[in-house]
């Protein structure tokens, strides 16, 4: 077979995955949050999840993240197994939560510079990348103040500085601006996506929001309960009017 | 002109706080020591000593190099005696935090042991060891240490675990793991069982000392009440305070060195 032909492997892999919580073969004690879970994710795509609550969403990105294992089926980022090859993908994911995260103890741009600090990288370079990040993201000024000091949306723009400063190819976000203010909420979403946009990332984000995954996803999975996928389209397979009526699908689904 | 106007009001602001703090804090040991003057007023000296007595046994043991170095070597056996329950009790904690059959097993054991009074330590301490020192610091570690390990536990559980999922989330190593996230967290409570701790350190190295030595504050004290000195047992208990106080102070400025980031709400509980 032509080499050149062979496609590009996933940068994330999802095979048949089933995450079960406690006792597995005692059905009355056991829960199953993921059930046979296939999922792949190209380079560079920005996919948005959709689900209900405790659909598993947040089960499967912390599969992905390499905080859990699985049960059952394999899970690959890059190639490699994030649970049991834990330190090979350092620097590789970088996180973005529901909540900000930030380290009380630590100012604004210290906080920025944790995961810097984590890959090694010297104290000066260190410190003018979190600085830069911290500019690029409307907080020049605040570089010296403590978490309590800033409101919930300048938190979560140092949270998304810390995420980008890192310079790693796969970002995971879980719902990070359901706790904000509509309008706050907007302007970082677009912000967050057009950062995504230029420094081309993989992006997982999960969100309730369907109007929130019709912005940011280039590709929408929504998800079942138990975490199955019922629904996968992607932007560039339909037109710009047939996107919208992606709406109703997924609105169906997750009325269902 | 206007600038030098606010300088020099921000200046003799500070200075008043300053001046309020300091009378804030020597208003309760003047008004105690004024109350003690009157009382040695009324009393015979054996019970009541005026505290210009008790000042000049304080200064006669600063000045004599033999009874200052009994007092250093309290300082000593206490200092010591905490550092090693605070470095076992530290371990003993890490253990529990990480296995729960380490919990269930020493958790027990530690209960069992701080229901033992300090005077009995005392005593299977004199029966156990020879050595003044190796008893001393036996008793001095066995009361500090189910102290120390609850509290560095109760420290360890305390850690956010959305905090610790998003260090984690970096995949550090266990030494950074410890530095960025472990560390800060439970300093707060590490500092404050350390205050706790010293004060009743304190207490139980003078009964130590008083059973079980031929030295030290305690040993000072069993001699001064030999010969009914009250001015010479307050003089040598000074010692004591005045080192509770001053490392009660370095703990207290590592506080506001490293806790000054906590957010203080206006207004208070």
């Amino acid at each position: 077979m032509n080499a050149a032909a062979r496609p590009d492997p996933p940068e994330i892999h999802l095979g048949h995955v089933t995450k079960t919580f406690g006792r597995p073969r005692h059905a009355a004690e056991s829960f199953t949050a993921v059930d046979d879970l296939v999922l792949d994710i190209a380079q560079g795509e920005m996919v948005a999840i959709l689900g209900k609550t405790g659909c598993g969403k947040s089960t499967m990105f912390n599969m992905i993240a390499g905080l859990l294992a699985p049960s059952s089926g394999a899970v690959l980022v890059q190639g490699r197994d994030p649970f049991r090859h834990f330190n090979a993908l350092r620097g590789k994911i970088a996180i973005v939560f529901q909540n900000d995260r930030l380290l009380p103890w630590r100012t604004a741009v210290a906080n920025v510079e944790l995961g810097l600090e984590i890959l090694d990288m010297p104290p000066l370079q260190r410190n003018e990348t979190a600085r830069y990040w911290l500019s690029r993201l409307g907080l020049g000024g605040h570089e010296n103040d403590y978490p309590h000091m800033l409101s919930g949306g300048m938190r979560q723009r140092v949270s998304i500085a810390r995420a980008f400063a890192t310079d790693a190819k796969i970002l995971l976000c879980d719902e990070p601006f359901s706790s904000l203010d509509e309008v706050t909420g907007q302007r970082l979403r677009t912000e967050f996506a057009d950062l995504v946009r230029e420094k081309r990332k993989t992006a997982v984000f999960i969100t309730h929001s369907i109007d929130e995954a019709m912005q940011i996803g280039e590709r929408i999975v929504v998800l079942r309960r138990p975490a199955k996928i019922a629904y996968d389209v992607r932007r560039r397979d339909v037109s710009p009017q047939a996107w919208e009526a992606v709406r109703p699908n997924i609105r169906s689904i997750l009325s269902e | 002109m206007t600038e030098e106007l606010a300088k020099d009001k921000t200046a003799s602001g500070a200075l008043a706080r300053r001046t309020r703090q300091l009378i804030e804090a020597a208003a309760p040991f003047v008004v105690l020591a004024a109350c003690w003057q009157i009382g040695s007023l009324f009393f015979p000296k054996y019970l009541f000593p005026s505290l210009v007595d008790v000042l000049w046994h304080t200064v006669a043991i600063f000045a004599t190099w033999s009874e200052l170095a009994e007092v250093l070597a309290t300082f000593a056996r206490i200092l010591g005696g905490l550092v090693g329950a605070f470095v076992i009790g530290g371990l003993l904690a890490t253990l529990m935090a990480r296995s729960a059959a380490v919990d269930r097993f020493l958790a027990p054991i530690l209960n069992f042991f701080q229901g033992i009074p300090a005077l009995s330590w005392v005593v299977f301490a004199v029966i156990w060891f020879h050595g003044i020192e190796l008893r001393i610091f036996f008793i001095m570690i066995v009361t500090s240490l189910p102290a120390f390990t609850f509290q560095a536990l109760g420290a360890l559980r305390a850690i956010s675990k959305d905090l610790a999922e998003m260090v984690l989330s970096f995949r550090p190593t266990r030494r950074k793991m410890f530095s960025a996230l472990i560390l800060p967290s439970i300093l707060g409570d590490i500092l404050t069982a350390w205050k706790v701790n010293l004060g009743n350190a304190s207490r139980v190295v003078v009964v130590a000392e008083l059973v079980g030595a031929t030295g030290g504050v305690g040993y000072e004290l069993l001699q001064q009440q030999q010969v009914f000195d009250m001015a010479g047992a307050l003089a040598w208990t000074l010692q004591l305070v005045f080192f509770v106080l001053i490392v009660q102070r370095v703990v207290t400025m590592l506080e506001d060195r490293f806790l000054h980031y906590r957010a203080v709400s206006e207004r208070t509980f």
